[in-house]
Protein backbone atom coordinates (compact mmCIF):
# COMPACT_ATOMS: atom_id res chain seq x y z
CA UNK A 1 0.00 0.00 0.00
CA UNK A 2 1.00 3.27 -0.85
CA UNK A 3 0.45 6.34 1.89
CA UNK A 4 1.33 9.64 1.33
CA UNK A 5 0.95 11.80 5.15
CA UNK A 6 0.44 14.95 4.45
CA UNK A 7 2.97 17.23 7.30
CA UNK A 8 2.53 20.79 8.68
CA UNK A 9 4.94 22.34 11.01
CA UNK A 10 3.42 24.39 13.64
CA UNK A 11 4.92 26.27 16.84
CA UNK A 12 5.09 24.38 19.96
CA UNK A 13 1.96 24.60 21.95
CA UNK A 14 4.04 26.74 24.67
CA UNK A 15 5.11 29.44 22.52
CA UNK A 16 4.69 32.44 23.17
CA UNK A 17 2.70 34.29 20.48
CA UNK A 18 2.89 37.38 19.45
CA UNK A 19 3.02 39.20 15.86
CA UNK A 20 5.40 41.83 14.39
CA UNK A 21 5.16 44.10 11.19
CA UNK A 22 2.00 45.66 12.71
CA UNK A 23 0.52 42.30 13.52
CA UNK A 24 0.52 41.39 10.32
CA UNK A 25 2.89 38.57 10.79
CA UNK A 26 3.51 35.98 13.56
CA UNK A 27 6.71 36.61 15.19
CA UNK A 28 8.89 33.58 14.63
CA UNK A 29 12.03 34.86 17.41
CA UNK A 30 12.48 32.34 19.64
CA UNK A 31 9.84 30.12 18.46
CA UNK A 32 10.13 26.26 18.59
CA UNK A 33 8.69 24.43 15.67
CA UNK A 34 7.16 20.97 15.75
CA UNK A 35 5.79 18.44 13.54
CA UNK A 36 2.14 19.42 13.92
CA UNK A 37 0.58 17.19 16.60
CA UNK A 38 -2.47 15.48 14.58
CA UNK A 39 0.10 15.18 11.67
CA UNK A 40 2.54 13.23 13.68
CA UNK A 41 1.02 11.53 16.31
CA UNK A 42 -2.24 10.26 14.72
CA UNK A 43 -1.43 10.31 10.84
CA UNK A 44 1.68 9.26 10.42
CA UNK A 45 1.90 7.03 12.85
CA UNK A 46 -1.28 5.15 12.17
CA UNK A 47 0.33 5.05 8.06
CA UNK A 48 3.47 3.42 9.46
CA UNK A 49 1.51 0.74 11.68
CA UNK A 50 -0.39 0.21 8.00
CA UNK A 51 2.21 -0.64 6.24
CA UNK A 52 4.24 -2.70 9.27
CA UNK A 53 1.30 -4.83 9.03
CA UNK A 54 0.38 -5.03 5.56
CA UNK A 55 3.71 -3.65 3.50
CA UNK A 56 4.06 -0.84 1.64
CA UNK A 57 5.32 2.27 1.63
CA UNK A 58 5.20 5.99 3.75
CA UNK A 59 5.72 9.18 2.18
CA UNK A 60 5.88 12.10 4.22
CA UNK A 61 4.79 15.87 1.73
CA UNK A 62 5.38 18.85 3.01
CA UNK A 63 4.74 22.22 1.73
CA UNK A 64 6.92 25.32 2.50
CA UNK A 65 10.32 26.73 2.67
CA UNK A 66 14.15 25.23 3.72
CA UNK A 67 13.23 25.77 7.38
CA UNK A 68 10.92 22.71 6.66
CA UNK A 69 13.98 20.51 7.13
CA UNK A 70 14.28 19.72 10.79
CA UNK A 71 10.20 18.97 10.51
CA UNK A 72 10.76 15.98 7.62
CA UNK A 73 13.55 14.83 9.53
CA UNK A 74 11.69 13.96 12.59
CA UNK A 75 8.92 12.70 10.21
CA UNK A 76 11.52 10.29 9.07
CA UNK A 77 13.15 9.37 12.40
CA UNK A 78 9.63 8.49 13.75
CA UNK A 79 9.54 5.79 10.41
CA UNK A 80 8.39 7.54 6.93
CA UNK A 81 10.42 5.49 4.48
CA UNK A 82 10.99 8.89 2.32
CA UNK A 83 9.79 12.90 2.00
CA UNK A 84 9.34 15.26 -0.81
CA UNK A 85 9.31 19.09 0.13
CA UNK A 86 7.59 21.04 -1.91
CA UNK A 87 9.40 24.53 -1.87
CA UNK A 88 6.85 26.85 -2.21
CA UNK A 89 4.86 29.67 0.39
CA UNK A 90 2.07 28.50 2.34
CA UNK A 91 0.32 31.28 1.17
CA UNK A 92 -3.74 29.85 1.97
CA UNK A 93 -4.89 26.06 1.82
CA UNK A 94 -6.21 26.64 -1.47
CA UNK A 95 -2.61 26.84 -2.22
CA UNK A 96 -0.81 24.19 -0.17
CA UNK A 97 -3.85 22.12 -1.15
CA UNK A 98 -3.01 22.91 -5.00
CA UNK A 99 0.77 21.70 -4.25
CA UNK A 100 -0.16 18.37 -2.94
CA UNK A 101 -2.91 17.75 -5.50
CA UNK A 102 -0.32 18.23 -8.14
CA UNK A 103 2.32 16.37 -6.66
CA UNK A 104 -0.06 13.19 -5.81
CA UNK A 105 -2.25 13.16 -8.43
CA UNK A 106 0.15 10.50 -11.07
CA UNK A 107 1.72 8.48 -8.09
CA UNK A 108 -0.37 5.75 -7.68
CA UNK A 109 -1.44 6.40 -3.38
CA UNK A 110 -3.82 4.13 -1.82
CA UNK A 111 -4.01 6.44 0.96
CA UNK A 112 -4.00 10.10 1.65
CA UNK A 113 -3.48 11.07 5.06
CA UNK A 114 -3.23 14.40 7.32
CA UNK A 115 -4.22 15.44 10.71
CA UNK A 116 -7.77 16.92 10.88
CA UNK A 117 -6.20 20.33 11.81
CA UNK A 118 -3.10 22.55 12.24
CA UNK A 119 -3.07 23.37 15.91
CA UNK A 120 -1.77 27.49 14.73
CA UNK A 121 -4.12 28.08 12.14
CA UNK A 122 -6.95 25.40 13.06
CA UNK A 123 -8.64 25.20 9.54
CA UNK A 124 -9.12 21.32 9.01
CA UNK A 125 -9.63 22.48 5.26
CA UNK A 126 -6.44 21.00 3.37
CA UNK A 127 -7.83 17.58 3.57
CA UNK A 128 -11.29 18.19 2.14
CA UNK A 129 -9.79 20.69 -0.40
CA UNK A 130 -6.77 17.72 -1.46
CA UNK A 131 -9.94 15.42 -2.06
CA UNK A 132 -11.86 17.14 -4.34
CA UNK A 133 -8.87 18.08 -6.38
CA UNK A 134 -7.95 14.29 -6.86
CA UNK A 135 -12.04 13.40 -7.32
CA UNK A 136 -11.57 11.45 -3.98
CA UNK A 137 -13.90 10.52 -1.25
CA UNK A 138 -13.01 12.29 2.19
CA UNK A 139 -13.48 11.23 5.61
CA UNK A 140 -12.75 13.93 7.89
CA UNK A 141 -11.94 13.30 11.40
CA UNK A 142 -11.77 9.79 11.54
CA UNK A 143 -11.00 8.66 15.54
CA UNK A 144 -10.06 5.02 13.78
CA UNK A 145 -8.78 3.30 10.36
CA UNK A 146 -8.31 -0.11 9.59
CA UNK A 147 -7.88 -0.86 5.60
CA UNK A 148 -8.43 -4.65 4.31
CA UNK A 149 -8.70 -5.75 0.22
CA UNK A 150 -8.79 -1.97 -0.90
CA UNK A 151 -11.94 -0.38 1.62
CA UNK A 152 -10.64 1.74 4.33
CA UNK A 153 -12.92 1.62 7.54
CA UNK A 154 -12.96 4.47 9.67
CA UNK A 155 -14.73 4.99 12.81
CA UNK A 156 -15.73 8.68 13.86
CA UNK A 157 -17.01 10.71 16.86
CA UNK A 158 -20.91 12.08 15.74
CA UNK A 159 -23.11 14.03 18.43
CA UNK A 160 -23.93 11.69 20.78
CA UNK A 161 -22.20 8.33 20.08
CA UNK A 162 -19.94 7.11 17.24
CA UNK A 163 -20.35 6.11 13.53
CA UNK A 164 -18.77 3.44 11.28
CA UNK A 165 -17.28 4.56 7.65
CA UNK A 166 -16.40 2.70 4.62
CA UNK A 167 -14.83 3.94 1.46
CA UNK A 168 -12.76 2.26 -1.25
CA UNK A 169 -9.30 3.31 -1.98
CA UNK A 170 -7.70 5.63 -3.08
CA UNK A 171 -9.20 8.71 -0.59
CA UNK A 172 -8.36 11.26 2.11
CA UNK A 173 -8.66 10.86 5.38
CA UNK A 174 -8.08 13.03 8.52
CA UNK A 175 -6.83 12.18 11.53
CA UNK A 176 -8.38 12.73 14.67
CA UNK A 177 -7.16 11.59 18.46
CA UNK A 178 -7.69 7.96 19.11
CA UNK A 179 -6.40 7.04 15.32
CA UNK A 180 -2.71 5.94 16.92
CA UNK A 181 -0.13 6.69 19.95
CA UNK A 182 2.65 9.31 19.66
CA UNK A 183 5.95 7.13 18.84
CA UNK A 184 9.15 8.99 20.08
CA UNK A 185 11.72 8.07 17.47
CA UNK A 186 14.92 6.25 19.11
CA UNK A 187 18.48 6.38 18.26
CA UNK A 188 18.41 4.19 15.27
CA UNK A 189 15.60 6.15 13.60
CA UNK A 190 16.86 9.45 13.80
CA UNK A 191 20.23 7.90 12.79
CA UNK A 192 19.10 6.12 9.67
CA UNK A 193 16.60 9.42 9.04
CA UNK A 194 19.80 11.45 7.90
CA UNK A 195 20.05 9.30 5.33
CA UNK A 196 17.11 8.65 3.69
CA UNK A 197 15.58 10.23 0.67
CA UNK A 198 14.17 14.13 0.83
CA UNK A 199 13.52 15.16 -2.64
CA UNK A 200 12.73 19.01 -2.79
CA UNK A 201 10.47 20.01 -5.66
CA UNK A 202 10.82 23.56 -7.38
CA UNK A 203 7.34 24.80 -8.60
CA UNK A 204 5.62 27.82 -9.59
CA UNK A 205 3.41 29.19 -6.92
CA UNK A 206 -0.01 28.22 -6.99
CA UNK A 207 -3.05 30.62 -6.66
CA UNK A 208 -4.37 31.72 -3.12
CA UNK A 209 -8.13 32.83 -2.50
CA UNK A 210 -7.55 34.53 0.90
CA UNK A 211 -4.94 36.61 2.84
CA UNK A 212 -4.53 37.29 6.73
CA UNK A 213 -4.79 41.27 7.15
CA UNK A 214 -3.47 41.31 10.17
CA UNK A 215 -3.54 39.60 14.00
CA UNK A 216 -5.17 40.57 16.87
CA UNK A 217 -4.93 39.26 20.52
CA UNK A 218 -7.83 38.48 22.34
CA UNK A 219 -9.54 40.81 25.03
CA UNK A 220 -7.41 40.08 28.22
CA UNK A 221 -9.47 38.26 30.84
CA UNK A 222 -10.23 40.13 34.19
CA UNK A 223 -7.91 39.53 37.31
CA UNK A 224 -9.92 36.17 38.89
CA UNK A 225 -12.64 36.59 41.54
CA UNK A 226 -12.05 34.24 44.35
CA UNK A 227 -14.61 32.99 46.36
CA UNK A 228 -13.91 31.48 50.08
CA UNK A 229 -14.11 27.28 50.29
CA UNK A 230 -15.90 27.66 52.83
CA UNK A 231 -18.67 29.21 51.74
CA UNK A 232 -18.56 27.62 48.33
CA UNK A 233 -22.13 28.43 47.81
CA UNK A 234 -21.75 31.78 47.55
CA UNK A 235 -20.43 30.93 43.86
CA UNK A 236 -23.58 29.73 42.77
CA UNK A 237 -24.94 33.17 43.49
CA UNK A 238 -22.59 34.38 41.77
CA UNK A 239 -22.88 32.77 38.34
CA UNK A 240 -26.46 33.42 38.39
CA UNK A 241 -26.35 37.11 39.58
CA UNK A 242 -23.24 38.22 38.09
CA UNK A 243 -21.98 35.94 35.39
CA UNK A 244 -25.44 35.28 34.49
CA UNK A 245 -24.45 32.20 33.28
CA UNK A 246 -27.08 29.77 35.55
CA UNK B 1 -25.99 40.20 -1.12
CA UNK B 2 -27.55 36.88 -1.44
CA UNK B 3 -26.84 34.49 1.30
CA UNK B 4 -27.33 30.62 1.31
CA UNK B 5 -26.87 28.68 4.18
CA UNK B 6 -26.79 24.83 5.05
CA UNK B 7 -28.81 22.95 7.62
CA UNK B 8 -28.03 19.88 9.23
CA UNK B 9 -30.62 18.11 11.01
CA UNK B 10 -30.34 14.81 13.34
CA UNK B 11 -33.40 12.89 15.19
CA UNK B 12 -36.00 15.26 13.58
CA UNK B 13 -34.33 18.53 14.62
CA UNK B 14 -32.09 21.00 13.43
CA UNK B 15 -28.75 21.24 14.75
CA UNK B 16 -27.53 23.79 17.21
CA UNK B 17 -24.79 24.74 15.08
CA UNK B 18 -27.02 24.63 12.32
CA UNK B 19 -29.18 27.26 13.79
CA UNK B 20 -26.04 29.52 14.51
CA UNK B 21 -24.86 29.38 11.16
CA UNK B 22 -28.29 29.96 9.78
CA UNK B 23 -28.76 33.24 12.35
CA UNK B 24 -24.92 34.26 11.62
CA UNK B 25 -25.85 33.90 7.42
CA UNK B 26 -28.82 36.07 8.48
CA UNK B 27 -27.53 38.52 9.99
CA UNK B 28 -24.78 38.61 7.24
CA UNK B 29 -27.09 39.20 4.43
CA UNK B 30 -29.35 41.51 6.43
CA UNK B 31 -25.62 43.55 7.04
CA UNK B 32 -25.66 43.61 3.18
CA UNK B 33 -29.28 44.37 2.46
CA UNK B 34 -29.91 41.26 1.67
CA UNK B 35 -31.78 37.52 1.52
CA UNK B 36 -31.15 34.79 3.09
CA UNK B 37 -32.21 31.21 1.55
CA UNK B 38 -31.71 28.28 4.34
CA UNK B 39 -30.94 24.84 2.50
CA UNK B 40 -31.65 21.54 3.57
CA UNK B 41 -32.83 17.75 2.82
CA UNK B 42 -35.02 15.01 4.01
CA UNK B 43 -38.42 14.73 5.88
CA UNK B 44 -38.34 17.16 8.55
CA UNK B 45 -40.64 20.49 8.95
CA UNK B 46 -38.00 23.04 7.76
CA UNK B 47 -40.15 26.30 8.14
CA UNK B 48 -38.67 26.25 11.97
CA UNK B 49 -35.47 27.88 10.12
CA UNK B 50 -37.04 31.01 9.56
CA UNK B 51 -37.59 31.67 13.22
CA UNK B 52 -33.79 31.50 13.06
CA UNK B 53 -33.59 33.96 10.12
CA UNK B 54 -33.80 32.78 6.62
CA UNK B 55 -36.14 34.34 4.38
CA UNK B 56 -36.80 31.23 2.86
CA UNK B 57 -35.99 27.22 2.82
CA UNK B 58 -34.76 24.74 -0.08
CA UNK B 59 -34.84 21.49 0.76
CA UNK B 60 -34.62 18.58 -1.25
CA UNK B 61 -37.30 15.26 -0.06
CA UNK B 62 -35.06 12.66 -1.83
CA UNK B 63 -31.67 12.84 0.13
CA UNK B 64 -31.90 11.14 3.00
CA UNK B 65 -28.69 11.80 4.69
CA UNK B 66 -25.78 13.88 4.53
CA UNK B 67 -22.88 12.91 2.32
CA UNK B 68 -20.05 15.55 1.85
CA UNK B 69 -19.77 14.75 -1.70
CA UNK B 70 -23.71 14.88 -2.21
CA UNK B 71 -24.43 18.34 -0.13
CA UNK B 72 -21.37 20.02 -2.35
CA UNK B 73 -23.41 18.91 -5.17
CA UNK B 74 -26.59 19.94 -3.34
CA UNK B 75 -24.87 23.46 -2.41
CA UNK B 76 -23.21 24.10 -5.79
CA UNK B 77 -26.77 24.08 -7.44
CA UNK B 78 -28.37 26.24 -4.95
CA UNK B 79 -25.32 28.96 -5.49
CA UNK B 80 -26.18 28.15 -9.62
CA UNK B 81 -29.77 29.00 -8.83
CA UNK B 82 -29.57 31.77 -6.40
CA UNK B 83 -26.85 33.36 -7.60
CA UNK B 84 -25.53 33.86 -4.54
CA UNK B 85 -22.46 35.34 -3.60
CA UNK B 86 -22.19 34.43 0.48
CA UNK B 87 -21.94 30.56 1.43
CA UNK B 88 -22.46 29.66 4.97
CA UNK B 89 -22.03 26.31 6.88
CA UNK B 90 -21.07 25.44 10.21
CA UNK B 91 -17.69 24.11 11.17
CA UNK B 92 -18.97 20.99 11.89
CA UNK B 93 -18.45 17.82 10.64
CA UNK B 94 -20.14 18.15 7.16
CA UNK B 95 -18.55 21.61 7.04
CA UNK B 96 -15.42 20.48 7.20
CA UNK B 97 -16.18 18.25 4.70
CA UNK B 98 -18.24 20.75 1.93
CA UNK B 99 -16.77 23.62 2.16
CA UNK B 100 -13.37 22.89 1.28
CA UNK B 101 -14.92 21.68 -1.89
CA UNK B 102 -17.12 24.21 -2.80
CA UNK B 103 -14.19 26.67 -2.12
CA UNK B 104 -12.11 24.68 -4.95
CA UNK B 105 -14.78 24.37 -7.24
CA UNK B 106 -16.22 27.42 -7.14
CA UNK B 107 -12.85 29.23 -6.81
CA UNK B 108 -14.50 30.80 -4.04
CA UNK B 109 -11.90 32.09 -0.70
CA UNK B 110 -12.65 30.32 2.57
CA UNK B 111 -12.88 31.38 5.85
CA UNK B 112 -13.10 28.15 8.24
CA UNK B 113 -14.11 28.71 12.04
CA UNK B 114 -15.42 32.57 11.51
CA UNK B 115 -16.22 33.88 15.09
CA UNK B 116 -17.91 37.20 13.80
CA UNK B 117 -20.00 38.35 10.43
CA UNK B 118 -18.00 39.86 8.18
CA UNK B 119 -17.07 43.52 7.60
CA UNK B 120 -16.53 43.94 4.25
CA UNK B 121 -14.61 41.35 2.77
CA UNK B 122 -12.47 40.83 5.95
CA UNK B 123 -13.79 37.64 8.54
CA UNK B 124 -12.48 37.32 11.57
CA UNK B 125 -11.03 33.51 13.30
CA UNK B 126 -9.51 32.32 15.97
CA UNK B 127 -6.07 31.12 15.01
CA UNK B 128 -3.21 29.53 17.93
CA UNK B 129 -6.32 27.86 19.46
CA UNK B 130 -7.54 30.82 20.51
CA UNK B 131 -4.55 32.71 21.46
CA UNK B 132 -4.78 34.88 18.49
CA UNK B 133 -7.44 36.35 16.47
CA UNK B 134 -6.86 36.83 12.55
CA UNK B 135 -8.30 38.88 10.28
CA UNK B 136 -8.48 36.91 6.80
CA UNK B 137 -9.45 39.28 3.57
CA UNK B 138 -11.46 36.74 0.70
CA UNK B 139 -10.16 37.82 -2.63
CA UNK B 140 -13.04 36.27 -4.48
CA UNK B 141 -16.35 37.32 -5.78
CA UNK B 142 -17.94 34.75 -4.11
CA UNK B 143 -16.78 33.89 -0.61
CA UNK B 144 -17.33 30.87 1.89
CA UNK B 145 -17.44 31.29 5.59
CA UNK B 146 -17.66 27.89 8.24
CA UNK B 147 -19.34 29.44 11.73
CA UNK B 148 -17.32 28.08 14.47
CA UNK B 149 -19.89 26.15 16.67
CA UNK B 150 -21.00 28.36 20.29
CA UNK B 151 -19.22 31.45 19.16
CA UNK B 152 -22.67 32.71 17.69
CA UNK B 153 -25.96 32.80 18.94
CA UNK B 154 -29.16 31.40 17.66
CA UNK B 155 -31.48 34.32 16.92
CA UNK B 156 -35.05 33.03 17.87
CA UNK B 157 -36.92 36.29 17.08
CA UNK B 158 -37.75 35.09 13.20
CA UNK B 159 -41.15 33.90 12.01
CA UNK B 160 -41.81 30.13 10.16
CA UNK B 161 -40.29 30.88 6.69
CA UNK B 162 -41.89 28.87 3.09
CA UNK B 163 -40.14 26.16 2.44
CA UNK B 164 -39.72 25.21 -1.19
CA UNK B 165 -38.77 21.66 -2.47
CA UNK B 166 -35.20 21.90 -4.53
CA UNK B 167 -33.95 19.13 -5.96
CA UNK B 168 -30.48 18.50 -7.95
CA UNK B 169 -28.06 16.14 -9.90
CA UNK B 170 -26.30 14.99 -6.54
CA UNK B 171 -24.76 11.88 -7.71
CA UNK B 172 -24.45 8.69 -4.76
CA UNK B 173 -22.40 8.51 -1.85
CA UNK B 174 -18.79 7.35 -1.95
CA UNK B 175 -18.43 6.85 1.86
CA UNK B 176 -20.84 4.58 3.15
CA UNK B 177 -22.12 4.95 6.73
CA UNK B 178 -22.32 1.06 7.80
CA UNK B 179 -23.19 1.28 11.70
CA UNK B 180 -24.33 4.38 13.64
CA UNK B 181 -23.36 3.72 17.24
CA UNK B 182 -25.40 5.52 19.77
CA UNK B 183 -23.82 5.97 23.39
CA UNK B 184 -27.10 4.80 25.80
CA UNK B 185 -27.02 8.20 27.96
CA UNK B 186 -29.14 10.90 28.84
CA UNK B 187 -26.00 13.43 29.10
CA UNK B 188 -25.21 16.24 27.17
CA UNK B 189 -22.97 15.65 24.15
CA UNK B 190 -20.03 17.44 24.96
CA UNK B 191 -19.57 20.19 22.16
CA UNK B 192 -23.09 21.68 21.94
CA UNK B 193 -23.05 21.79 25.89
CA UNK B 194 -23.59 25.51 26.90
CA UNK B 195 -22.27 23.89 30.22
CA UNK B 196 -19.65 21.72 31.48
CA UNK B 197 -17.67 20.85 34.64
CA UNK B 198 -14.76 19.10 33.60
CA UNK B 199 -12.24 17.07 37.11
CA UNK B 200 -8.59 16.18 36.54
CA UNK B 201 -5.87 14.24 38.58
CA UNK B 202 -7.31 16.24 41.57
CA UNK B 203 -10.43 13.76 42.13
CA UNK B 204 -7.87 10.99 42.58
CA UNK B 205 -9.75 7.91 41.04
CA UNK B 206 -12.96 7.04 38.71
CA UNK B 207 -14.60 6.39 41.65
CA UNK B 208 -14.79 9.67 42.77
CA UNK B 209 -16.79 11.14 39.70
CA UNK B 210 -20.20 11.05 41.50
CA UNK B 211 -20.05 14.21 42.79
CA UNK B 212 -18.98 15.87 39.31
CA UNK B 213 -21.79 14.12 37.81
CA UNK B 214 -23.90 14.94 39.99
CA UNK B 215 -22.89 19.02 39.84
CA UNK B 216 -23.44 18.56 36.25
CA UNK B 217 -26.85 17.12 36.44
CA UNK B 218 -27.69 19.89 39.03
CA UNK B 219 -26.69 22.69 36.75
CA UNK B 220 -27.74 20.73 33.44
CA UNK B 221 -24.29 20.68 31.91
CA UNK B 222 -21.92 18.26 30.39
CA UNK B 223 -19.52 16.58 31.98
CA UNK B 224 -15.68 16.67 30.56
CA UNK B 225 -12.21 15.72 32.18
CA UNK B 226 -8.18 16.57 30.67
CA UNK B 227 -6.21 14.41 29.33
CA UNK B 228 -4.07 12.44 31.55
CA UNK B 229 -7.57 11.04 32.94
CA UNK B 230 -8.62 9.96 29.90
CA UNK B 231 -5.03 8.12 29.23
CA UNK B 232 -5.37 6.39 32.36
CA UNK B 233 -9.04 5.42 31.82
CA UNK B 234 -10.52 6.83 34.43
CA UNK B 235 -13.16 8.60 31.54
CA UNK B 236 -13.73 7.55 28.23
CA UNK B 237 -11.86 9.75 25.80
CA UNK B 238 -14.53 11.39 24.05
CA UNK B 239 -14.64 13.50 26.92
CA UNK B 240 -11.27 14.83 27.07
CA UNK B 241 -10.89 18.53 26.32
CA UNK B 242 -7.70 20.04 25.40
CA UNK B 243 -5.54 20.39 22.26
CA UNK B 244 -5.71 17.05 21.20
CA UNK B 245 -9.07 16.04 22.46
CA UNK B 246 -11.74 18.18 21.51
CA UNK B 247 -11.81 22.13 21.82
CA UNK B 248 -15.34 23.31 23.36
CA UNK B 249 -16.81 26.73 23.99
CA UNK B 250 -19.40 26.80 26.83
CA UNK B 251 -20.70 29.74 28.40
CA UNK B 252 -20.00 28.43 31.75
CA UNK B 253 -16.45 26.02 32.02
CA UNK B 254 -15.81 24.82 35.59
CA UNK B 255 -13.18 22.57 36.20
CA UNK B 256 -12.21 20.58 39.33
CA UNK B 257 -8.89 19.11 39.96
CA UNK B 258 -7.51 20.52 37.12
CA UNK B 259 -3.96 22.44 36.88
CA UNK B 260 -4.43 24.25 33.70
CA UNK B 261 -1.18 22.98 31.36
CA UNK B 262 -1.63 25.29 28.17
CA UNK B 263 -2.53 22.37 26.45
CA UNK B 264 -5.58 22.06 28.36
CA UNK B 265 -6.34 25.61 28.22
CA UNK B 266 -6.11 25.10 24.38
CA UNK B 267 -9.40 23.45 24.19
CA UNK B 268 -11.44 25.81 26.37
CA UNK B 269 -9.88 29.48 26.11
CA UNK B 270 -12.93 30.04 24.28
CA UNK B 271 -15.73 29.04 27.27
CA UNK B 272 -17.23 33.07 28.34
CA UNK B 273 -16.98 32.39 32.10
CA UNK B 274 -14.33 29.83 33.73
CA UNK B 275 -14.24 28.64 36.93
CA UNK B 276 -11.53 26.92 38.41
CA UNK B 277 -11.41 25.13 42.10
CA UNK B 278 -8.20 23.93 43.18
CA UNK B 279 -6.06 23.02 46.14
CA UNK B 280 -2.91 24.25 44.80
CA UNK B 281 -2.76 28.52 44.97
CA UNK B 282 -0.27 28.40 42.24
CA UNK B 283 -2.47 26.46 39.76
CA UNK B 284 -2.30 28.12 36.55
CA UNK B 285 -5.39 27.76 35.49
CA UNK B 286 -6.51 30.55 37.80
CA UNK B 287 -4.83 32.85 35.61
CA UNK B 288 -7.35 32.51 32.43
CA UNK B 289 -10.50 31.75 35.36
CA UNK B 290 -13.25 34.66 36.57
CA UNK B 291 -13.86 32.57 39.09
CA UNK B 292 -11.59 30.96 41.36
CA UNK B 293 -11.90 28.35 45.09
CA UNK B 294 -8.56 27.88 46.34
CA UNK B 295 -9.54 24.21 48.31
CA UNK B 296 -10.33 20.69 48.41
CA UNK B 297 -12.31 19.34 45.92
CA UNK B 298 -14.03 16.87 47.97
CA UNK B 299 -15.15 19.71 50.39
CA UNK B 300 -15.76 22.42 47.58
CA UNK B 301 -18.04 20.12 45.43
CA UNK B 302 -20.82 18.91 47.62
CA UNK B 303 -21.63 22.29 48.81
CA UNK B 304 -22.21 23.37 45.74
CA UNK B 305 -24.24 20.74 44.36
CA UNK B 306 -26.16 21.56 47.59
CA UNK B 307 -25.86 25.39 46.77
CA UNK B 308 -27.39 24.17 43.25
CA UNK B 309 -30.21 22.25 44.83
CA UNK B 310 -31.09 25.04 46.45
CA UNK B 311 -30.97 27.32 43.11
CA UNK B 312 -32.85 25.19 41.21
CA UNK B 313 -35.40 24.80 44.18
CA UNK B 314 -36.01 28.82 43.53
CA UNK B 315 -36.57 28.18 39.77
Amino acid sequence: MKILVCVSKAPDTTSKIAFTNNNTSFDEAGVNFIVNPYDEWYALVRALELKEAQGGNVTVLSVGGADYEQIIRKALAIGADDAVRIDAPESDALSVSTHIANYAKDKGFDLILCGKETINYNGSVVPGMVAELLDMPLVALAAKLDVANGVATCEREVTGGMEVLEVNLPAVISAAKGMAEQRIPNMRGIMAARTKALEVISVENAAASTSVSNYEMPPAKSACKFVDPANAAELITLLHQEAKVI
Amino acid sequence: MKTIVFAEHHNGKFTKSSLEAVSYATAWSVSTGGTCIAVTYGSIDASVLGTAGANEVWKMDALSAADGEQITKLMLAAQKESGATAIVLSQDLIGKSVAPRLSVRLNAGLVSGATAIPSGNTVKKNVFSGKAIAHVSVNSEVSIVTVLPNSYGVNTSGAACPVNAFNAEVGTARVRVKEVRMEESESIPLPEADKVVSAGRGMKGPENWGMIEELAKELGAATACSRPVSDIGWRPHHEHVGQTGIAIRPNLYIAVGISGAIQHLAGVNGSKVIVVINKDPEAPFFKAADYGIIGDAFEVVPQLIAAAKAFNATK
